[in-house]
């Protein structure tokens, strides 16, 4: 009876949980739907805290309370600019609970669970342990604690599907077995190594779909420990999570004209040497002082932002959205063009700019904005490289060829505010910035902004 | 062999799967970011399989590693929600 009713509270969670998500596809709806997906949870806990075989809260009630203590400050104190990290790390916390659960289920039951079960195990502790170090490595990563470029070997390709294939040998050989606890905890162990391994030669660029493709690992290995615990709550998130995670990945793939396997196995991003005579021939760029460029927006009608990653490094999309109200003052139109690869993670700046208080009916994506630009007169280009890289469309062989770019060189003036002439993470020169109506603005993305504002207002 | 129930939690795995399609692929890409802190945050009903473990009281071992799981799934539920409420905070309509 209480069983049931547990059963029915957990069916009413999976619905609130399904409305929440759906609430997502419009921002007008998207906190009513979380409204609903965090009461959902509240049931959840609630009715799995009244179940019968709990017979000792005090342990319970420390792991709540610690947990809350973490993850509250975290949730409120990190810049939006750390998203991205903070996201990997949630992850690896998500997969090592499913790894921790699995390892106690086995070595409480251990053979007892009979071949079947002991090979759902095998996969919930490969995924959840594969899952934990990788998003860790990630975070390592986009924090910069790692260095993003790719980290390579020979024969590494071979060696990490060698792993892998072997850990998918020793969980089948685990069922013929299921006593066998050496073999268990073997696989525990290179799991975690594979995880490493796997995102080593994964360059900085490629984060977006590292992310989202760790988010559905983590979203199978939590239905995997829905099929162990036979708990249907649990199978249907880590569905829903993982199908998000996935379509996420091929979405962000799509955005750069590339495979999963590719991202996975292309060590994208190394430093390629580039032949010397090659950039020599280069025309050289032009470039403005900050009173040229004031002048060129002073008299736009319409301005086109591209944002990317160096605008979060710079942390200024306060500073863009102020030239943007001095432009909008001028009576100019402004609207931001973003490419789904732009930054570190899927939509993250879109974060950013709703942060700078930038209203959401101005941000375009790349579908949306490339009809613009023809009938644009100004494009101010802050932080973003590959994504504009016209070589894309031009330049059969280009390590990006193919990939779908922001067409900003069909405005009629196009403004780059960049650092230097150095490659973005492609590691590939930019033929945007010779081209014939482009001009750069050396130096810092924000105080570029800052002093363009200051000039215009003048 | 393989008992019924295995084979039923497999249909409620598969049939999430294409509902999760259909939901999550009309998410807004403007939104993208927040969804992926959403599910973190919904992924973290592996609490309740983890407050199970903890709490049945079984042995040391099984126990220590449950509330390992329970502090964990918790910051993702509390971090998860409270942080895809800031972002979705920050997004307002031209006014």
């Amino acid at each position: 009876m209480a069983r049931d009713v547990l059963q029915l509270l957990y069916l009413i969670s999976a619905i609130l949980f399904i409305l929440g998500l759906r609430g997502l596809s419009h921002p007008k709806s998207a906190r009513r739907g979380m409204f609903l997906a965090e009461a959902g949870m509240l049931l959840a806990i609630i009715g799995t805290l009244l179940h019968h075989e709990i017979i000792d809260y005090k342990w319970i009630a420390a792991g709540l309370v610690l947990g809350t203590l973490i993850g509250v400050p975290m949730a409120i104190c990190i810049p939006m600019t750390a998203v991205p990290q903070r996201t990997a790390l949630s992850h690896s916390f998500g997969a090592l609970a499913a790894s921790l659960v699995g390892i106690s289920e086995y070595s409480r039951h251990g053979a007892a669970l009979g071949s079947v079960r002991v090979g759902v195990i095998g996969i919930e502790v490969m995924l959840g342990s594969l899952t934990f170090t990788g998003s860790l490595m990630a975070a390592g990563k986009l924090q910069g604690l790692i260095r993003g470029y790719p980290i390579t070997y020979r024969g590494q390709n071979l060696a990490n599907l060698g792993l892998l294939a072997g850990t998918l040998a020793l969980i089948v050989a685990l069922m013929f077995t299921p006593a066998a606890s050496p073999l268990f905890y073997t696989i525990v162990g290179l799991a975690f190594l594979f995880g490493v391994l796997l995102v080593l030669p994964i360059g900085a660029a490629d984060m977006p779909v590292l992310i989202a493709l760790l988010n559905s690992y983590a979203g199978l290995a939590d239905a995997a420990m829905g099929f162990m615990l036979d708990n249907k709550i649990q199978i249907i998130t880590g569905s829903l999570d993982g199908s998000s995670g996935f379509i996420l990945s091929i979405s962000m793939c799509r955005a750069m004209n590339r495979s999963i396997t590719n991202v996975l196995f292309g060590a994208f991003g190394q430093i390629q040497e580039q032949p010397a005579g090659e950039l020599d021939a280069k025309k050289p760029v032009k470039q403005l002082s900050i009173d040229e460029a004031a002048e060129v927006l002073g008299t736009a009608r319409s301005v086109i932002f591209v944002p990317g990653y160096g605008m979060a490094v710079s942390q200024a999309q306060h500073r863009v959205r102020e030239l943007a109200d001095a432009l909008k003052n001028k009576g100019a139109e402004v609207r931001y063009g973003i490419h789904a690869v732009a930054g570190r993670m899927p939509g993250h700046m879109n974060v950013l700019l709703a942060e700078a208080n930038v209203p959401y009916d101005e941000l375009y994506d790349m579908d949306q904005i490339n009809s613009y630009f023809p009938e644009t007169d100004v494009v101010v280009v802050v932080g973003a490289n590959d994504v504009v890289n016209p070589a894309a469309k031009r330049t059969p062989g280009s390590p990006i060829y193919g990939m779908p770019i922001l067409e900003v060189e069909k405005a009629r003036v196009v403004i780059v505010c960049k650092r230097s002439l150095a490659p973005g993470f492609a590691g590939i020169d930019n033929e945007l910035y010779y081209g014939d109506h482009t001009s750069m603005l050396f130096g810092d993305a924000k105080e570029t902004m800052v002093k363009l504002a200051t000039a215009l207002k003048q | 062999m393989i008992d019924i129930g295995l084979i039923g939690d497999l249909y409620v795995f598969v049939l999430a799967g294409f509902l999760g399609y259909q939901v999550i692929s009309r998410v807004s890409p403007l939104l993208h970011t927040p969804l992926m802190s959403a599910t973190n945050a919904i992924s973290g009903i592996s609490l309740v399989g983890s407050l199970v473990v903890a709490g049945a009281g079984h042995s040391q071992v099984s126990t220590a590693l449950g509330v390992i799981a329970v502090v964990a799934s918790t910051i993702n539920v509390m971090g998860g929600f409270l942080i895809t409420d800031r972002i979705l905070k920050m997004f307002k309509s031209r006014r």
